[in-house]
């Protein structure tokens, strides 16, 4: 019993950790249909950010304001630099691009930061918390609790908000959006600045857990990826879903199954879901325009 | 006098293969040719998948790890001469990549995506964990394919950089002459018809699956063989082949050089194989240099370098 | 005026072009995964060479000749590896050979050394590098099977028969895991539980619960490198996990108290060499000098804490040295056989002798059992 209960707090653990990355790429996606795998690097920039400047002696809560504001300023700069020239470009194209950028990133950080592994402390020290004979950390909580949070804000968001809506009908059609008065060029560029900042808010969180170096970006983003398409891309209920349902899928298989099939298993059931829903879970059902 | 694109194609590649090595400043060079080769025979699969029938997959490296480690245990499990294991390589390709594709295919844009990407992480997967049989991330020795010996006896004595280079820019052209003909088919030209509008080619009567089917079968073949190159190359293989950076780097080089034509995807296998050693003095820049370059390329020149070069060209001529 | 100006500077040019025909340095090349996914190997295996050839050029070079190297970054992509060492062979044309990070890189580069009959010494752990011997093949670092019998060792002499594993599934923790499963039986060992995580994953309590919950379990241990083996021993830690846990070599760095926290650290036990304990050694051990003054050397340049991988770089680059100087030559036909009769040469990782038969040099005794205790490294006795 208390096995199966250390499983599921591994894998809600990691599955928070999807979930953040997830929910990052949904309002890009709302705004623009971009899946931006820069995504990820956003996550790298705030965690890198804040141990440095931690280390540079600035108090915690301030470095990770100072990061996640920097990285949304990195956002808006990706968006004005690559994302808004290449409008209308194919999809394939614009994965390139996003591609690239995370590339660049990537490169810049290793020359700007180092090639080390940091970490900072946890938030709440690293004192377990025991539940019926299995125990979780404190900082797994702080994770959970930033992606219910952000869950909570897109959600308000995008229903309540006129903004919010206005980032939808972007995303649903661009002309007929500006036609109504929506400043288009202003919701691309708050998505991208939000969607950074939501990123590296989850370097910021996770980095005390899985620690973080020039090159965590990359699979942090096909993970937070996976569970995005898994949820259904551009709804933030999929992002949480899809990122919990993955993170468990690993820690049960790892626990039951095989740990060293525990990535594949993920993938078979990301497989099958997307057979049967080919929009995933929660995903909006899109028609094909002539 | 105007030549076809097929001609055009073919013959600017084997004047390449020939005429290069008279400028090589050492023998290094065949290396970097034999590589760009196959890159190139990778990339012209992607150019019948992507640029044609306007799929995308990420996980098409996964194709190239099976072609490689055909090559490196079918000799020693099956006793296959090497040159069959290529061919059983691409005929296991091509059987995965008729049933992964029937159901991933029917997905559009990211899904297809993301469901290509699962694919190939779950062939990287399996070579990485099965040791017992692929000797894990350590990589494994592959069985020479014994042809330059042959032509040695034959009295053509090519040193082993020569001989791939040779040999490489050979398959080069054999699988550029084949997709080309394609392109020139009905099959091709439904392909196009896809491209441009899925809805459109099934209302004139386009069996649009078998089609999509069709194009990722035969772009797991050219993966699945360019794979097995590189393998009976180096000799030695590790499951990198199959990695997903593999499978981006063939989606980019295609979609840099130009995606719709396999001149241009070529010559985006060449300067993306030609980056890193060009590089070399700021080996350190290379990660943000790569990526400056593909997203430049996108945004100034969508279809890709060659198609817009050439466009520029002919509307200046015009 | 003009062209009395060009001639003079043409001139200064051949005396130049003279000057270094002279004094021909002598040409090394290097392929390392100073960056991917063995960055971690091998970035600290880039700076010490960097580092070592210029304290060795400032101090007149070797034979009076300067040493140029010729130093590629090949990402730990096998592929890329081949490619450069046949640059370094072709192109380059250099004498010898240092590199090959990880295994499947020292693999594709062992291969072109071979055929070109240059030598080339390795900074990667598997046997098989060196076993059967190839004749232009070298190694530095202990093989990963040498880690398995040093750990089996202590286990043995602490009675232990029954242990679980944990290994990465990166080419570290997969050889090793491996080699381990071949060697555990000559101590009367078992593995009662085997399970692996990737390099990347962010928590491995799932793992570690079903080895603790495994009948019979008395230790564990850990195979692995960079962040996964930190996280593991925070789990360990989490979990209140209270047998012996033993890590392997691929974390003897002062980085990884660090990263795992004093704490969760406190009771590990690895394999390392005397890079970590310059201070613990005693005043006649003849690797004191050695790994003081690199240790000092590289932390003082770089900042970062010196560790294995670093070593094997400094030990690669003592050996060829001391050859070519022993040679009194830079054939490298001379290099090799010089390198075969290296004897009794302090490193930071061990005192090499090589034999036509022994292209490692090393054995059992290079490695220390070290225990963390407060947050320092202690021998275990």
């Amino acid at each position: 019993m208390s096995e199966l209960l250390q499983f599921l707090l591994s894998g809600v653990t990691v599955g928070a950790v999807y979930a953040l990355v997830a929910l990052g790429f949904t309002i890009i996606y709302n705004a623009s249909d971009v899946v931006n795998f820069a995504q990820g690097e956003f996550v790298m920039l705030g965690g890198m950010i804040t141990f440095f400047l931690h280390a540079a002696g600035a108090p915690l809560p301030l470095a990770a304001v100072i990061a996640i504001l920097a990285t949304a300023a990195i956002g808006v700069a990706m968006n004005k630099l690559t994302i808004e020239p290449a409008r209308g470009a194919p999809v394939v194209s614009l994965v390139i691009i996003t591609i690239g950028v995370s590339i660049l990133i990537r490169g810049a950080a290793q020359l700007i930061f180092d090639k080390q592994i940091h970490t900072y402390p946890a938030f709440s020290g690293d004192d377990p918390i025991h539940i019926l004979g299995a125990t979780i950390l404190p900082q797994s909580l702080w994770v959970i609790l930033g992606a219910v949070a952000v869950f909570i804000g897109l959600w308000l968001f995008f229903t309540r908000t006129l903004l919010g809506r206005a980032v939808l009908a972007t995303s649903n059609n661009r002309l007929a959006a500006q036609l109504v008065g929506i400043n288009t060029t202003f919701v691309m560029t708050l998505s991208f600045a939000l969607s950074a900042g939501i990123g590296a808010l989850a370097g910021v969180l996770v980095t005390p857990i899985t620690m973080v170096s020039y090159d965590v970006g990359l699979a942090l983003a096909l993970k937070g990826f996976a569970a995005a398409m898994l949820g259904g891309m551009g709804n933030p209920k999929g992002a949480l879903v899809g990122g919990l349902v993955l993170g468990l899928l690993e820690g049960l298989t790892a626990g039951y199954l095989s740990s060293q099939y525990k990535d594949a298993a993920a993938f078979i059931v990301i497989l099958a879901v997307l057979f049967f829903m080919p929009q995933g879970l929660f995903g909006r059902k899109s028609t094909d325009r002539v | 006098m105007r030549l076809s694109v097929k001609s055009a194609t073919l013959l600017t590649l084997l004047a390449f293969v020939v005429v290069a090595p008279l400028f090589f400043p050492s023998s290094f060079y065949y290396r970097v040719g034999a590589l760009i080769f196959v890159n190139g025979l990778a990339v012209t699969g992607m150019v019948i998948l992507t640029g044609w029938a306007g799929q995308i997959s990420l996980g098409h490296a996964g194709f190239a790890g099976i072609g490689a480690y055909a090559c490196a245990l079918a000799p020693e499990h099956l006793g296959l001469h090497p040159a069959l294991a290529v061919l059983l390589g691409a005929v296991i390709s091509a059987v995965l990549a008729w049933l992964v594709g029937r159901p991933i295919l029917r997905l559009k844009g990211y899904y297809l995506g993301v469901a290509s990407l699962g694919f190939g992480i779950l062939v990287s997967m399996v070579l990485n964990n099965e040791r017992d049989l692929t000797r894990g991330p350590d990589g494994i020795d592959v069985a020479d394919l014994g042809l330059r010996g042959l032509l040695k006896d034959a009295g053509l004595d090519l040193s082993n950089g020569q001989f791939w280079y040779f040999f490489c820019g050979f398959s080069l052209m054999l699988g550029a002459w084949f997709a080309l003909n394609i392109f020139n088919s009905p099959t091709g030209r439904a392909l196009r018809a896809l491209h441009g509008s899925e809805i459109a080619a099934r209302t004139v009567g386009i069996d649009v699956p078998r089609l999509k089917l069709q194009a990722f079968v035969i772009s797991a073949v050219y993966a699945s063989v360019a794979g097995s190159l590189l393998a009976l190359q180096n000799k030695f293989i590790t499951p990198d082949v199959a990695g997903f950076m593999h499978s981006v780097e063939m989606v980019t080089m295609a979609v840099l050089g130009g995606v719709s034509s396999v001149i241009g995807a070529i010559f985006g296998a060449a300067v993306l194989t030609l980056l890193p050693q060009v590089l070399t003095v700021f080996a350190e820049y290379e990660q943000l240099v790569l990526g400056l370059i593909m997203v430049l390329v996108m945004i100034f020149l969508r279809e890709g370098v060659v198609p817009s070069f050439l466009r520029k060209f002919r509307g200046n001529e015009a | 005026m003009k062209k009395h100006l060009t001639t003079t500077a043409l001139a200064a040019l051949a005396s130049m072009g003279l000057a270094q025909m002279a004094h021909a340095d002598i040409k090394i090349g290097a392929s390392i995964s100073a960056t991917g996914p063995a960055a971690f190997l091998g970035d600290p295996e880039a700076k010490t060479l960097e580092m070592l050839v210029e304290d060795i050029n400032a101090k007149g070079g070797v034979n009076g000749e300067k040493i140029e190297l010729v130093s590629y970054d090949d990402g730990g992509d096998p592929n890329k590896a081949r490619t450069f060492a046949t640059r370094l062979v072709e192109d380059d044309e250099v004498v010898a050979i240092i590199g090959g990070t990880t295994t499947g890189t020292t693999m594709s580069i062992l291969d072109v050394a071979e055929d070109a009959e240059i030598p080339f010494i390795s900074l990667a752990g598997a046997i098989d590098i060196i076993d059967p011997v190839k004749p232009y093949t070298f190694k530095t670092p202990h093989t990963d099977r040498m880690a398995c019998q040093k750990i089996f060792e202590d286990m043995k002499k602490r009675g232990i028969t029954k242990i679980g594993m944990i290994s990465g599934t990166d080419g570290f923790g997969a050889s090793m895991q491996a080699q381990c499963k071949k060697v555990v039986g000559d101590y009367g060992i078992e593995i009662v539980a085997d399970e692996t995580y990737d390099p990347k994953d962010a928590d491995m309590t799932a793992q570690l619960t079903k080895i603790k919950g495994t009948e019979g379990v008395q230790a564990i241990l850990n195979p692995g490198f960079g962040q996964g083996p930190s996280i593991v021993t925070r789990n360990y830690k989490q979990l209140a996990i209270d047998l012996p846990f033993y890590q392997s070599h691929g974390v003897a760095s002062d980085g990884f108290i660090e990263l795992a926290g004093a704490d969760a650290a406190e009771g590990v036990r690895l394999p390392g060499n005397a890079l970590l304990i310059p201070d613990l050694l005693a005043d006649g051990d003849v690797q004191k000098p050695v790994v003081t003054a690199y240790k000092t050397e590289f932390e003082a340049k770089t900042g970062t804490p010196v560790g294995t991988f670093g070593g094997y770089a400094h030990d690669a680059f003592l050996i060829m040295t001391d050859a070519i100087k022993r040679a009194g030559s830079a054939e490298p036909k001379a290099i090799r056989d010089a390198i075969e009769a290296t004897s009794g040469l302090a490193g930071a990782t061990g005192v090499y002798t090589m034999t036509p038969e022994n292209h490692l040099g090393l054995d059992l005794s290079a490695f220390r059992m070290l225990e963390i205790k407060g947050g320092k490294w202690t021998l275990v006795e």
